[in-house]
């Protein structure tokens, strides 16, 4: 199986590198010659730029800030040598076989790529771009930012300002959990898991929990945060932030089971996928007073339809998936997701691949 | 890192003996005065520091303190216990083991006999009002502790004529205020309250991709008011890799100072053309009373956001209304307004690019009950004539 993967691969490479021969060879052919990528949204200027002026490429583009329609999808793709997709983009095998044996790369614009069908990708050779470490310090900063304004009832408190109930002060009034001399637990130990953790340090912070397959004593030691198996980390934690990738194994991780067994005044944050966490489990849990309040900016399905009960909660705060929603980071993302893409197109090495 | 924790450990420790040691000389950095800018003329009991022996958490935990026999037990006046502004029933336990509570109510029932017992004032939520007629029927008075840090409340003059202490809460109060400081900045650079009501609007069919917001990694903070609130918001923004610079009538340490990365502005015109976040962490003082006005705020970076958690009068209100609607600044977040609340058609309210919380700084069960514990040990301590955690100085 190594072998065969190996030599198609190289068989990609020998095909990819007798393409650029052609366009080095006719570089007058208008275009014509030049491998066709696809690109399904409009995307920040930084990748776009890298897209255009390499000259490598063909580029086809879904011009809106709206998601691409699957039918226009399927269409568009037949005969790409390229996809350059966002996480609206479910890549199956319908989209692979409708793009053909030409398709040789896909680079997605995202961290995460639970959108990809990773087996498909696998069978047929093609290789995955994706984006991470760039956006790592614009979602650890979002990931504190709902944490306080979560713990700090924000939301509450500002509409309380501007509408309600300020001036009718009672002594717990909109008080909050603080973090001083707290233990915080994080599910899912990576990248933006400990660069959560570093932020949250100085808080006064007095103690760090993870959980996850295993012990990562690379990210760990210098925080230092202690491996801990998830029931141990729902019992000791004052707040539980969830920073796994959405997987088969974590998909609903996050249910009844760990909720009954955190504090009652803990705290849930989520800003990795939606589907890590079981909503009705959640809405029980807060109904309940199971926990005390719950932060998420992912959710299952995004939008949440606007009559879903979580969104009549004041203990529930809900934000738009916005943890890489900065324009530095956007840009950066782009940028990579572009250079991942190119260096599919000529067979070279990814700056992030993800590995099938 | 492993600095800044070292530091947080001996600060307490190295403060108190280098401020007993210049005792008189140096400010206690608990509370941080920026007088250069007499803008108006206010009554002076505004002014005020806090006493040299102000040191770190030392001394603060009311456990500490020695538990005294019952019959001993010195008189504390209080409002009352519960309801709007009188002292949390949950904190009535901690306070009954040192003191023997009388409220307003019984006070004024049996001014007589009562008003031999009084030794000290418990003040929740500035009440009671204290006044002349109340200090003269008080005349074994010796302290008013304050729950909270601001003091603008009391007018220290008045109660000093009395040979009355004054004290406050700076160390209960930090942590939790330094907190919403963070929170308000990251609030405001993410767009949060914005991104709450996309993601709940019956409107929303999709998220926009290009619905975009502002980092403050990278960014810089400036801090005007470097005091042990100041201080603890610079701790907390650098690990966000952000650019700290500060104002401060006085310069601090070079240790303390590398332990957060903070850089020094001598003038606060440097800091406010430079910083991306300005942050408001002064006292309420005379010369601090609208420390920011409109030439201020014009010297503030177009997209520029500023940050108030101190008190609502340090602002020129009238001012950050034009520059909000002008784009002068790009935004504003407030814990604190003049007056609190606003008054409900105040401009102000009607903004996009601010927001507002009716000053929870300190609304923490933690903070709350920490501040009860300090007010206990200030009070100890002036009774036993032992040095005062925090003390209140008028100037």
């Amino acid at each position: 199986m190594g072998t065969l993967c190996h030599l198609r691969r190289l068989k990609t490479r020998l095909v990819s590198d007798f393409h650029s021969w052609c366009t080095l060879q006719a570089p007058n052919a208008g275009g014509k010659l030049l491998p066709r990528i696809y690109v399904t949204r409009r995307i920040p200027p930084d990748g776009m730029k890298i897209l255009r002026q390499s000259g490598l490429c063909n580029i086809e583009q879904w011009d809106s800030d709206e998601p691409v329609p699957r039918s226009e999808l399927l269409e568009k793709v037949a005969g790409i040598r390229g996809l350059y997709c966002l996480l609206t983009e479910k890549i199956d095998a319908e989209v692979l076989d409708a793009a053909g044996p030409s398709l040789q790369v896909v680079s997605t614009m995202s961290v995460g790529y639970d959108h990809m069908s990773l087996e498909e990708l696998k069978k047929r050779g093609i290789r995955l771009g994706y984006t991470p470490d760039v956006l790592t310090e614009a979602v650890a900063e979002l990931t504190v930012a709902l944490l306080l304004a979560t713990s700090r009832r924000l939301l509450e408190a500002v509409d309380e300002a501007k509408n309600g109930g300020w001036g009718t002060w009672k002594p717990l009034w909109m008080c909050g959990y603080g973090l001083t001399g707290s233990t915080v637990g994080i599910l899912g130990l990576g990248r933006i898991g400990a660069a959560v953790m570093a932020r949250l340090k100085p808080f006064g912070v007095k103690r760090f929990l993870y959980a996850d397959t295993g012990p990562r004593p690379d990210m760990a030691t210098k925080i230092p945060a202690e491996f801990v198996p998830l029931d141990e980390l729902a019992r000791h934690s004052d707040f539980i932030v969830v920073c796994c990738a959405l997987t088969p194994e974590t998909k609903g991780i996050c249910g009844n089971s760990l909720f009954s067994r955190m504090k009652d005044t803990a705290i849930f944050i989520n800003t990795s996928r939606g589907g890590v966490v079981n909503q009705e489990d959640l809405y029980q849990a807060l109904v309940n007073g199971q926990i005390a309040a719950a932060g998420l900016d992912v959710t299952e399905p995004e939008p949440l339809p606007t009559d879903h009960p979580l969104f009549k909660l004041k203990t529930c705060v809900i934000l738009p998936h916005i943890a890489s929603a900065t324009v530095a980071t956007r840009n950066a993302m782009a940028a990579l997701a572009a250079s991942n893409l190119l260096a599919g197109l000529q067979g070279k090495a990814m700056g992030k691949e993800v590995p099938l | 890192m492993f600095s800044v924790k070292a530091f947080s450990l001996v600060e307490a420790i190295r403060l108190a003996t280098s401020c007993s040691r210049l005792a008189g000389r140096l400010i206690h950095p608990a509370v941080c005065h920026v007088h250069h800018w007499t803008k108006r003329s206010m009554d002076s009991r505004w002014s005020y520091r806090t006493g040299p022996n102000s040191t770190g958490r030392a001394g603060i935990s009311a456990p500490q303190t020695k538990v005294m026999a019952k019959q001993e037990r010195p008189g504390l006046l209080i409002l009352e216990i519960g309801g709007v502004c009188g002292v949390l029933e949950g904190h009535v336990e901690l306070l009954k083991k040192q003191f023997h509570l009388i409220t307003m109510k019984e006070f004024l029932k049996n001014k007589e006999s009562l008003s031999e017992k009084i030794k000290s004032v418990f003040i929740y939520e500035c009440r009671p009002v204290i006044d002349q007629e109340l200090l003269q029927s008080l005349p074994h008075l010796k302290v008013i502790a304050n729950s909270g840090v601001g003091v603008d409340h009391l007018d220290l003059k008045l109660v000093s004529s009395f040979g009355v202490k004054v004290t406050n809460t700076p160390h209960a109060v930090s942590d939790s205020t330094a907190d919403i400081g963070m929170a308000l900045m990251l609030a405001s650079a993410r767009r949060l309250v914005e991104g709450c009501q996309i993601a709940v609007s019956p409107q929303t069919e999709r998220f926009a991709a290009d619905w975009l917001a502002d980092e403050v990694t990278g960014a810089t903070l400036g801090i005007i008011g470097m005091g042990s609130i100041g201080y603890k918001v610079a701790k907390r923004a650098k690990a966000f890799e952000m650019k700290i610079l500060y104002h401060n009538r006085n310069q601090r340490k070079e240790e303390e100072e590398q332990a957060v990365g903070a850089h020094y502005c001598e003038k606060m015109e440097d800091l406010l053309q430079q910083s991306d976040f300005v942050m408001l962490v002064v006292n309420l003082t005379p010369q601090t009373h609208r420390l920011i006005g409109k030439r201020e705020l014009e010297l503030m970076k177009p997209t520029a956001t500023l940050i108030n958690i101190c008190r609502g009068a340090v602002v020129d209100h009238d001012a950050l209304v034009d520059a909000l609607q002008n784009g002068i600044i790009k935004a504003a977040a407030l814990d604190v307004t003049y007056p609190e609340p606003l008054p409900r058609d105040h401009p102000l309210l009607k903004l996009k690019n601010i927001i507002i919380t009716p000053h929870i700084g300190t609304a923490t069960v933690q903070a709350t009950r920490m501040m009860t514990e300090e007010a206990v040990a200030n009070i100890q301590a002036v009774l036993n004539g032992l040095p005062i955690p925090s003390e209140v100085i008028p100037q």
